[in-house]
Order: C-alpha cells, then sequence, then structure tokens
C-alpha cells in the first residue's frame, strides 16, 4: 500500500475537527484492508486520545531542540551571531562582558554557529514537548504534546509527522485556524477535507483557511458539519467558487451529548453513519485519483 | 548616570511613548552634564525580540535607569540581569520635558 495523507482543517475552531478527524479513522479502519494513521497535530491541546479511553501507548519520545550557548571566555563580542540572527534571538553587552541567547526567540538554525571564527557557540538540548504513539483498536495514533511556555509548535508538529510517517493511509487532525501551526501540517498533505459549518463566523473562517489551502496548492473539499443548524448559505459559497462539498454530516443532539462524554463510537446516529460511509468512498477514490 | 526615557519623537517636547520595546525614540539624558541627546529605536519594527534589543542597547549605552510605560517579560529580564532599574510611569500625555523635569536632577 502507498501512503495517503489526509488533512482535517477547519478556519474556525469549534466546528468538528477532532469529532470529524476520529469518525474518519474510525469508519476507514472498518472498511479498509490496511492500519490507519491518525496524527494529532495541535500540539498545543491534542485530544484526539480523549475517544479512545482503552488505548495503550506503545511508544514515546521526547522532542529536543539544539540551542546555541555563548562561552563568554571564548567570545571577543564581535556581534557576528547577533547580526546574522534572524529572530533577535542573542543578546550581547560588550560593555558588560553579557551575551546570550534567548531560548523563546531561537529557531536552532545553527548561522550563529557557523559564522563564529572563535567556536565560542556550543549548544544544550531544550525538550520542546513529547511525542506519543497509542495503539487504539485497529490503528495507530500519534500524539504530539508541546511543553507548557514553549513556542516551538511548528517544530514539534514537523518532528511528529516524521516520526509517525508511515506507507498507509494518515489522517492529521491539524490545529484550528490559519496559523503557522496549521500551515506546518498542512505541508506534503495529499488531500485536506475543510470542515465547516453554516453560520457567519464558520463562512468567514472557512474563507481564510479556502485562501490559506489554495496558495499552498493542495486539493481539498469541505465537509459540512452540524448541518442543519446554522442558516449562513455556505453551499451558495461553495457553488460560485467551484470548491466540491464531500458531504453534510448533520447535527443531532444526542449524539453531541454522547460525544462530548467521549462515547462517539458506540452509537453513531445513522444519519451521521450514511453521511461517514459516502465520505469514506469519496476518500477512496480521491486515493486512486491523486 | 546615564536615565532613558521613551518618546514618540525626537525633540523634549514629543510626548512619552508607553512601549518600551516598540518606542519610536529613546532620549537619553546624561544627568553628569544635563547633556540630552535623542536616538531612534531601529528595533522597532522587528518581528522579534524588539524589546530584547532595546534592552541589550540600554546596556551598550551603560544607563542606569528607564522610564517608560510598559516593559515585556523578556525585556524586564534582561534589564533586570544588567542591573538597569525600571521606572513604570501611566501619563500618556505626559511630554518627555515634563518628565525630565519631575525627575529634578540638578547639578
Amino acid at each position: 500500500m502507498s501512503s495517503f495523507k489526509i488533512a482535517i482543517a477547519s478556519g474556525k475552531g469549534g466546528v468538528g475537527k477532532t469529532t470529524i478527524s476520529v469518525l474518519l479513522y474510525h469508519q476507514l479502519q472498518k472498511t479498509m484492508n490496511e492500519t490507519i494513521s491518525l496524527v494529532d497535530c495541535d500540539v498545543e491541546e491534542p485530544n484526539s486520545r480523549i475517544f479512545f479511553p482503552a488505548s495503550t501507548q506503545t511508544n514515546k519520545e521526547v522532542a529536543y531542540q539544539e540551542i546555541p550557548m555563548i562561552d563568554t571566555t571564548l567570545c571577543s563580542f564581535c556581534r557576528k551571531c547577533v547580526n546574522v540572527c534572524e529572530f533577535n534571538a542573542i543578546m550581547m553587552v560588550s560593555a558588560l562582558e553579557h551575551a546570550e541567547v534567548n531560548e523563546s526567540l531561537c529557531h536552532s538554525c545553527g548561522a550563529c554557529e557557523y559564522v563564529c571564527d572563535r567556536q565560542a557557540l556550543g549548544t544544550k538540548r531544550v525538550a520542546i514537548g513529547e511525542m506519543s504513539q497509542h495503539n487504539t483498536s485497529t490503528g495507530v495514533l500519534y500524539e504530539g504534546r508541546l511543553e507548557i511556555g514553549s513556542v516551538m509548535q511548528t517544530r514539534l508538529i514537523g518532528m511528529l509527522k516524521e516520526w509517525g510517517a508511515t506507507d498507509h493511509l494518515t489522517i492529521y487532525d491539524a490545529p484550528p485556524g490559519t496559523s503557522c501551526s496549521v500551515v506546518e501540517t498542512l505541508d506534503e498533505m495529499d488531500y485536506v477535507i475543510l470542515v465547516a459549518e453554516e453560520t457567519s463566523f464558520g463562512l468567514h473562517d472557512l474563507k481564510l483557511i479556502v485562501r490559506l489551502v489554495k496558495a499552498l496548492q493542495l486539493p481539498f473539499g469541505v465537509l459540512i458539519n452540524k448541518a442543519g443548524l446554522g442558516t449562513t448559505p455556505l453551499k451558495a459559497y461553495l457553488e460560485q467558487e467551484h470548491i466540491e462539498l464531500l458531504g453534510e454530516v448533520p447535527h443531532n443532539l444526542e449524539f453531541a451529548k454522547a460525544s462530548a462524554q467521549a462515547d462517539i463510537f458506540s452509537n453513531i446516529p445513522w444519519s451521521i453513519q450514511t453521511s461517514l460511509e459516502r465520505v469514506t468512498q469519496k476518500i477512496k477514490h480521491k486515493r486512486v485519483e491523486l | 548616570m546615564k536615565v532613558v526615557i521613551t518618546s514618540t519623537s525626537d525633540s523634549l517636547t514629543s510626548t512619552f511613548d508607553r512601549r518600551f520595546g516598540r518606542t519610536a525614540w529613546f532620549c537619553i539624558l546624561d544627568t553628569e552634564d544635563d547633556a540630552i541627546r535623542f536616538i531612534p529605536n531601529e528595533h522597532l519594527n522587528a518581528s522579534n525580540g524588539a524589546g530584547l534589543k532595546a534592552a541589550e542597547m540600554m546596556g551598550e549605552l551603560k544607563v542606569s535607569k528607564v522610564i517608560s510605560g510598559d516593559f515585556g517579560p523578556k525585556a524586564k529580564q534582561l534589564l533586570d540581569k544588567l542591573g538597569i532599574q525600571m521606572v513604570v510611569i501611566d501619563e500618556a500625555d505626559s511630554l518627555v520635558q515634563e518628565i525630565i523635569e519631575r525627575l529634578n536632577y540638578t547639578k
């Protein structure tokens, strides 16, 4: 089997990215003859695993970032490293023989080390988060969890994607919005499912993420979640822009209550089930087409 | 000693700038000889680390005291490390000149 990477993204938060991700993961597992992976890329607040209380952790790895350290006994305070740093992460006060690297600004590009004539730069490892692998009933779930206070979201997402890379179908649950973390998640995807809801904010933020996936030149389609809940003419926008509507998952209060209790799979209403089956069929076709 | 006041422009009649890292100008008062000069903040529009760069500059200029409206956490930490006193005032409409007068440094 070849790899096929699908990201589940949305401009707006709370539209049901994670719900759709885990439901599709579950549905694909049932219908496909291969191990499906789910990668929770929302490293600032990973929550896909909530829906798999019986899952067991099978692997774990701490993600590190290399931060340069300046040895002021070797440093000549020439400021080459300061000037080459794109992120203003190096502070140097020659008058006080003070030189330091700010961890939260450093992107570990290595430029400072490269330009230093006196080898005054060493490195230290700083933990930016943790990556873990879990066995759900038939598939594998990967989760990234950012260290509190760290701003290295994109780095951790990149590492997680590499760590959880497989040669089969993988679903990537993206963070909400259109920020750097989302761009990092969408990088190298084969297909993107944009989850949307028919509300004013839903349409507004859908337009933002549509602009992003178009700029990234990624094939995508829209899945309306909680259909029937809002009244904003989202479908008119899709028609006007010639955007493919992958399906509509109807709003169902009982199902919402159950999923709020993390009990999502035991009683999937037939209307939602039918919709999921149609979407998974479309995903299978996309895989062949793309 | 040198005292810095963050300023929106480069004259004594400029209004005080409440931001430290992203102030437009720094007004430097040397209490030894009453000399006053203004230097622009070249990191005003930096995407990252403007406050740290401003704090670094204070260190290079051997400033003892900085008067501003607010200091970001990173700038605060570095200014502390460099032993530079931070003074926070919350009067947006004050002119730089008025603040200098209130400092009341007499030779």
